[in-house]
């Protein structure tokens, strides 16, 4: 792709949808945040008129939706303007629920893969896992979050591990199930030709069922990143956690801060962004390697 | 008088349906001795491509017995006695052409110089040298099919199972693998059992040649077919080859009206 390709094909219609989404973002601010000004006036005693109200909707200090430039100033001072190891940096805040999406996607990739082989090659086991497997996602996450949190910690395990089995919890389960159609999907005659070989059930996994599944697995990876991540703020809500982006959520709801709730909802936004987009690029290199024809 | 490799006696299969039984193949007697080639012709659904599965061990017949080499077909199937090839090519994706070849190979736990030489030696064999690096898409389906006929005989079979290896290919390629094939087989004298639909491909290659006829599906009619050693494409024009084509394509006749 070349340079010119390459601003008509991506950045072009990419920058449109931003510029047409902040555009809508601060008409909303302005409707959402001018019955407030209307209500200060009001009860002043006075009137107001809508050039004053305007410049007032973008500035206020608990708006109902902030303003862009209100949330992306405050991104900025949280970020840049701030040392990371501070407990008001969002960098920090970040780092913690990362850490904990990390472990707990990596700990669902093993479970999940470990589930899918366990069914593909025991037939009792498809039968007795797969139902609960299903029903274990039926459950609201936020029901079950708590009890993980509180038994886990009965136990005497507090801190990363709990919040990540929550992610695990999340994540496992499109591995589970992309990767058992994944070990499924080789073709009947691809099976019969190992027959042919007298090709043990190990050798046929490792050299026919496991490579199948791959682009499966890859594709199952991108979803279960993402919960992952959701997973691991879901995890920091209900422990009254001082640390993560969940933290700053419930912090800023607690006490009205509606700019640092959308930088910190914005941040998980960027940070699920750039989790699926490596899950992506390590899949295409992946794929290219095995000989994948490029589209 | 060379030694029977393949002996099927009073072959049976009955496939259990939803929309009940068909009986795949009926009463099959055949014997193929060592180094013949076998064509298996006859219409669609006459049981062409079970009766190969039966002798690979693929499908279990529900009458009768087959032995390869005194062998059961599964005990000569652990014994890799024979190499199968497909309708379709069957190669993975994601290995190249040379790692494609490799498998049986890697499967058979042979150590990576044997594996060499076997990949250079077959795929120079089918005319695939250079292409080693390549990906299966990136071959014609021509190519694709060589490339598995040299993946089979990388295994070093006695036996080679050909299920209409070049159906899907057009007249000229098929016409010069033919030639290929038939030279191989002079050269190596594998037993060949061959499954095609073609008249003019199973009179040129084989020395044998099995008329079946469908519902059920059964042996109609053996004819003996021997060309002589050196068959150059050109024989398809001599009153021998017509002949025996005339001979096959009666038999196809007669069996097909069995069943109207
Ligand atoms: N696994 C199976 N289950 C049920 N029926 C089958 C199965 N395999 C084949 N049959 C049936 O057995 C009969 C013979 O099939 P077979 O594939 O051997 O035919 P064929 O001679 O190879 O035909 P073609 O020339 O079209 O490849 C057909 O009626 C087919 O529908
Ligand atoms: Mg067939």
């Amino acid at each position: 792709m070349n340079g010119e390709t390459f601003l008509k094909d991506k950045v072009l219609p990419i920058g449109t949808m931003v510029l047409a989404i902040i555009a809508i973002w601060y008409l909303a601010a302005v409707f959402l945040n001018a019955p407030f000004e209307r209500d200060q006036a009001e009860r002043a005693g006075t009137t107001i008129s809508f050039s004053e109200i305007l410049p007032r909707t973008m500035a206020q200090e608990r708006p109902v939706l902030p303003a862009p430039h209100q949330v992306f100033t405050e991104l900025w001072d949280t970020t840049v303007g701030k040392s990371i190891t501070s407990k008001r940096s969002l960098v920090y805040h970040s780092w913690i629920t990362l850490s904990s999406t990390l472990l707990g996607f990596l700990m669902g990739t093993v479970l999940g893969v470990a589930l899918a082989v366990g069914i593909v090659h025991f037939q009792t086991l498809d039968r007795s896992l797969m139902p609960w497997i299903i029903t274990s996602q039926t459950i609201p996450i936020l029901a079950i979050a708590p009890m993980i949190i509180v038994v886990l910690n009965a136990v005497g395990i507090s801190g990363l591990l709990p919040k990540a089995t929550i992610s695990m919890y999340l994540s496992f389960f499109p591995i589970a199930v992309g990767m058992t159609k994944g070990l499924r999907s080789p073709e009947v005659m691809h099976l019969d030709l190992m027959r042919t070989y007298s090709a043990s059930a190990s050798q046929t996994f490792w050299k026919l069922r496991l490579p199948a599944a791959v682009p499966f697995l890859v594709t199952s990876m991108k979803v279960a990143i993402s919960i992952a991540l959701v997973g691991a703020i879901v995890g920091e809500l209900p422990t009254g956690a001082v640390a993560g982006l969940g933290a700053r959520l419930l912090a800023g709801s607690y006490y009205g801060q509606t700019v640092q709730i959308w930088s910190a909802l914005l941040m998980a936004a960027a940070l699920a962004g750039i989790l699926v987009s490596l899950v992506d690029v390590i899949g295409s290199r992946v794929n290219r390697r095995m000989g994948v024809k490029p589209a | 008088m060379p030694e029977t490799v393949i002996s099927a006696q009073n072959l049976d299969l009955t496939f259990e349906t939803n929309d009940g039984p068909v009986h795949a193949l009926k009463d099959i007697t055949l014997d193929i001795a060592e180094g013949e080639f076998v064509s298996l012709i006859g219409p669609s659904g006459c049981g062409k491509t079970t009766l190969l599965r039966v002798i690979a061990d693929l499908e279990q017949p529900t009458g009768g017995t087959v032995s390869i080499n005194g062998m059961t077909p599964e005990q000569a199937r652990l014994a890799r006695a024979y190499g199968y090839v497909f309708q379709q090519a069957a190669l993975l994706p994601w290995r190249t052409i040379e790692d494609n070849v490799a498998l049986p190979l890697e499967v058979m736990g042979l150590d990576s110089a044997t594996r060499q030489s076997r990949i250079k030696s077959n795929l120079e064999l089918v005319n695939l040298a250079g292409f080693e690096k390549k990906f299966p898409w990136q071959l014609s389906g021509g190519m694709q099919q060589r490339a598995s006929i040299a993946r089979a005989l990388a295994v070093e079979p006695d036996m080679l199972l050909m299920d209409e290896p070049f159906g899907a290919l057009d007249e000229i390629v098929r016409d010069h693998l033919n030639e290929q094939l038939l030279k191989l087989w002079a050269k190596t004298k594998k037993t060949v059992v061959f499954v095609t639909h073609s008249i003019p491909e199973a009179v040129f290659l084989s020395t044998k040649i099995v008329v079946m006829s469908p519902r059920p599906g059964r042996i109609h009619e053996i004819i003996d077919c021997d060309l002589g050693a050196d068959r150059p494409l050109d024989i398809r024009e001599t009153p021998e080859f017509l002949k025996i084509a005339h001979q096959v394509r009666e038999g196809l006749k007669a069996g097909h009206s069995y069943d109207e």
